[in-house]
């Protein structure tokens, strides 16, 4: 039997926040442990939570930006669990009426664009992280570091509307470019800021009735998504083709051997007991509020894209590019503003510019060669100060020194030589050297005058304008 | 007289024109602490050390010409209410050990006031109780008759105002912790709107229904202490930010024209005949001060009681799940891994009652129950809360006793629970409608035991509440009897 995969995926998104989601301390990653802390995330008797107003901006930015309705009243909720890594015994989240809700992204996989819904999106707070260790001294010891207790978290939750690994990492990496996009996540997956579980379950292609499904836990990169379903997808089909059943779990993914392994099964799952949290008051956030951090959305990348392709006029493959990432768009952008020509641009942005930044391991923020370089650089060439090929040699030597183009043009004599006297003194002496080359291209070796040209640049020193070259050594070949 | 035995405002007076210090006075109660505590029992903390320094400070204050009412006052706690650098335990042996790092908001802004800090007093663990007798540090006896508890769960706090060991205390109030003592030991104790004092810093039971209040000698006092206490505070979302007035212009001893309620359901048959004697007598009064009564029904008062065990509970347990043994307070050192950790810790370190309702809590918020318990107690809830704001659509006021009894015996009740709960009908109603709730002395039962009266506001309706007990106050002599600690 032929089976469907029915996929849906719960993301949590570390938020940017300087502060946590219930007390003022530091948000950063990698102090001390335990020095980012006080009695409410410490969990102290006593202590009380108070909502960071910025997570509720970044929570609406998201669903905002995946195209969700915003509640006008949300509630807070606890879950309650025992861990050594929740001091207060419970996670403050949202359950029954969260943030944002009945949202969508469009996906593009294999030329087609996919609808995925986008089930909710809600706040909640991180817990801490236990670092175990075995030494002689001490022996086997647990230690808990609670600096990363009460960080900001979104969840967003997708409809089960994914049918495919590749689908659901295209989900994913849309996803990520728009949290990255929109600033409210540094979209780290390796440091845990942009992580994912994956709900994963088989139906005969022939029903509308969905299967059991099982949990994977633990996927940190896009390429463990990929492996962690489709080995999923694998396993299940067996279990099925052999006539077994598939239980309701959580699976743990190994990115070692890349599979997936019980963790606990549903008689085990936690009763989260799920209640208001009755130290928050109901949060209400106004229209005017949604529509003032509307209007500071950022241009979202399929807009970009559209906008690239239809009122810029560049091909798919560069509208994707230039999109891929905020840093790249905002710098292609400011290029187009300053010289309003954008295939150029484009072919510099994705050329030279990212061939240096890869080389020097940088990111196109801190590029040497800033927007305004580029396009008085790009200037010089339409101007024919320079031809393309010095252009390069320019372009290089701004890397290097951030000078102006047009300094650097002066000092290294590098002005392209236009005057058609000196180009005919060039064209002369080379003819001279490689008589018998003139001689076989007279008899009819076309082929032989990109060896002219070449001879004629050499000489110049590339300075020589190439159109000009071609003009003049043409008339003086044919005698 | 001594010192111990003045009020808050009569000590100020004192203070004010120099005629006593300080020191002088916090002396005369560590004295009066050490002369009765070996009877009463009312703290689980005496600090003389911090005493005599805040008094130390508060002379200097004074001497400088800065004085607020509470400067120089010697003041106590209910062991709930979290005081830096002192052990604060909540009656509990899951904290016994705990030295808090912060200040509750309460506890701060006494401080700021130059209060003088005598102890933290008993109270049942966790304040869960009607009789301070579930506190891990023992029992403490109500002063006027020692056989006899206190009431609960703030028993200490009013124990040592009637036993003059403190010139004042605060308490808290969940479903009656501060109206019930202060009843049973003859005091003025006030549960405010819920809202109007800050529970930062207030170890938590149940923090939809907690608030923190003050247990007085008289209603003066009572103004004096809410007005130190009350007011919003950014450090807790659940307090409300309402300008605080000046409570003490409330008291302008005038009672007529008052539109109180006397709800039927409060006034059944099987009240304890004294208690009926007493409330009968205060109706008098206030009707010879002018004020109108009107009998009225509040319906859904006989779910109230219901209705509290499933939302104070539900809060409660997962309130107490931080108590793990992995940060602070007891750990069984012989555990055996993290389970066994958590099992053995919580089972030595919570007493009987406290794990009562951590299950009953625990059950009530269940998959599969929720709905039947926690959601459907919450919407009773809306009902009795709407009780209450229908009837101050017409009524100023609602009268009402605090107890249907005197203080009952030690040990009485400890072995039924639903007996002890059931001690707490006519506050828990408050509790449960958010609004607020004074007790004053009403009378005495024919051995001698106080009998509390209760005056219920509208939410926010502090001042009322406070005009209209201080009046009575005034036209009856019942608060001005002391305890003979024998």
């Amino acid at each position: 039997m032929k089976y469907q995969a029915v996929i849906g995926l719960e993301v949590h998104v570390q938020l940017l926040t300087n502060t946590k989601i219930f007390c003022g301390c530091s948000t950063r990653f990698g102090s001390e442990p335990n020095s980012q802390t006080c009695p409410v995330c410490l969990g102290l008797p006593g202590a009380l939570p108070v909502l960071n107003k910025k997570v509720v901006e970044y929570a609406i930015r998201a669903g905002l930006a995946t195209n969700c309705s915003i509640a006008p009243r949300s509630i807070f909720a606890r879950k309650n669990y025992f861990y050594p890594d929740l001091p207060k015994g419970y996670q403050i989240s949202q359950y029954e009426l969260p943030i944002c809700t009945d949202g969508h992204l469009d996906i593009q996989v294999d030329g087609e664009t996919k609808r995925i819904g986008i089930t909710r999106i809600h706040m909640e707070e991180d817990a801490g992280k236990l670092v175990h260790m075995d030494t002689m001294e001490a022996g086997e010891k647990s230690y808990v570091d609670l600096n990363r207790a009460c960080t900001p978290l979104l969840e967003v939750v997708s409809e089960p509307d994914l049918r495919s690994a590749d689908e659901a990492v295209a989900y994913l990496k849309q996803l990520h470019q728009i949290v990255v996009y929109l600033g409210i996540c540094d979209g780290n997956m390796e440091e845990g800021s942009f992580r994912c579980d994956a709900n994963v379950s088989l139906m005969p292609v022939s029903s509308n009735e969905f299967g059991t499904r099982a949990e994977l836990k633990n996927i940190n990169s896009f390429r463990f998504v990929k492996q962690a379903i489709e080995y999923e997808i694998e396993r299940q089909a067996e279990i099925l083709e052999e006539g077994g059943t598939v239980i309701q779990e959580t699976r743990l993914f190994d990115p070692a051997t890349g599979t997936t392994r019980s963790m606990r099964s549903k008689e085990e799952a936690h009763d989260y007991r799920y209640f208001p949290d009755p130290d928050l008051v109901p949060l209400v956030v106004s229209d005017r509020w949604i529509g003032e951090i509307r209007s500071t959305l950022p241009e979202l990348p399929d807009a970009k894209r559209q906008r690239y392709t239809t009122e810029l006029g560049l091909p798919d493959l560069d509208a994707e590019v230039l999109s891929s990432s905020r840093d790249i768009a905002d710098y292609f952008d400011a290029c187009v503003t300053l010289y309003p020509q954008a295939k150029p641009v484009s072919n510099w942005v994705m050329g030279e510019v990212m061939r240096a930044l890869k080389e020097d391991n940088r990111d196109i923020a801190e590029c040497p060669v800033t927007p305004a370089l580029l396009t008085e650089m790009l200037k010089l060439v339409e101007k024919g100060t320079i031809s393309g090929k010095i252009a390069k040699t320019v372009f290089d030597e701004m890397y290097k020194t951030g000078r102006e183009p047009a300094r650097i043009v002066e000092e290294k004599g590098l002005v392209q030589v236009s005057d058609s006297g000196a180009i005919e003194k060039i064209i002369d002496e080379v003819m001279a050297a490689n008589a018998d080359k003139v001689e076989e291209y007279r008899s009819g070796k076309d082929k032989l005058f990109g060896f002219f040209v070449g001879q004629v640049m050499k000489a110049s020193k590339g300075k020589a304008n190439p159109a000009l070259v071609n003009e003049l050594l043409l008339k003086k070949l044919q005698g | 007289m001594e010192l111990f035995e003045l009020t808050i405002h009569e000590l100020h007076e004192l203070l004010k024109n120099r005629e006593v210090s300080s020191v002088e006075a916090t002396k005369s109660l560590l004295s009066r602490i050490e002369a009765v505590e070996g009877k009463v029992k009312s703290f689980i903390t005496v600090t003389p050390e911090e005493a005599l320094k805040n008094a130390d400070e508060a002379d200097r204050r004074i001497a400088a010409g800065e004085i607020d009412l509470l400067t120089g006052i010697p003041l106590a706690l209910k062991d709930i209410f979290l005081t830096k650098g002192i052990t604060t335990t909540c009656a509990s042996r899951i904290l016994s050990n705990f030295i808090p790092p912060y200040d509750a908001t309460a506890t701060e802004r006494l401080k700021e006031r130059g209060m003088v800090l005598l102890g933290k007093l008993n109270q049942d663990e966790f304040a869960m109780g009607s009789s301070t007798e579930t506190s891990w540090f023992g029992k403490t006896r109500n002063p006027w008759n020692l056989d006899c508890i206190p009431g609960g769960s703030s028993g200490g706090s009013a124990a040592a105002v009637a036993a003059r060991q403190a010139t004042a205390t605060l308490g808290t109030d969940t479903g009656g912790s501060i109206r019930q003592p202060a009843a049973h030991c003859g005091c003025v104790g006030l549960k405010p709107t819920y809202g109007r004092v800050s529970r930062y810093g207030v170890i938590a039971f149940a923090s939809s229904l907690d608030q923190v209040g003050p247990l007085t000698r008289d209603v003066t006092d009572c103004a004096i202490m809410l007005g130190a206490v009350a007011g919003y505070d950014p450090k807790d979302s659940t307090s409300v930010d309402t300008p605080v007035p000046d409570y003490l212009k409330a008291l302008t001893g005038d009672a007529r024209g008052l539109r109180i309620g006397l709800p039927r359901e409060y006034f059944i048959e099987g009240l304890d005949p004294d208690v009926k004697k007493a409330m009968d007598g205060a109706i008098a009064t206030f009707r010879s001060l002018g004020a109108e009564f009107v009998e009225m029904s509040l319906p859904h008062t006989d779910y109230a009681t219901a209705v509290y065990y499933l939302i104070a509970t539900a809060e409660a347990s997962s309130n107490l799940a931080r108590y793990d043994g992995v940060r602070f307070g007891y750990r069984n050192q012989d555990a055996r891994g993290l389970l066994d950790m958590y099992m053995v810790s919580r089972d030595e370190g919570f007493g009987a009652e406290v794990k009562r309702r951590i299950m009953l809590g625990t059950y009530a918020l269940s998959s599969g129950y929720y709905d039947a318990y926690y959601l459907k107690a919450q919407k009773v809830r809306t009902l009795i809360m709407q009780d209450f704001i229908k009837a101050f659509e017409s009524l100023d006021l609602i009268l009402t006793p605090v107890a249907p009894t005197p203080a009952f015996r030690l040990g009485e009740k400890s072995d039924d629970p639903l007996q002890m709960y059931l001690s707490d009908i006519f506050t828990i109603p408050v509790n449960l409608a958010g609004t607020c709730g004074i007790s004053v002395p009403a009378g005495f039962s024919a051995d001698g035991r106080p009998i509390g009266l209760q005056l219920i506001g509208r939410h926010f309706g502090e001042e009322t509440v406070l005009r209209a007990a201080h009046a009575f106050e005034q036209a009856t002599e019942w608060h001005k009897k002391k305890a003979q600690i024998a």
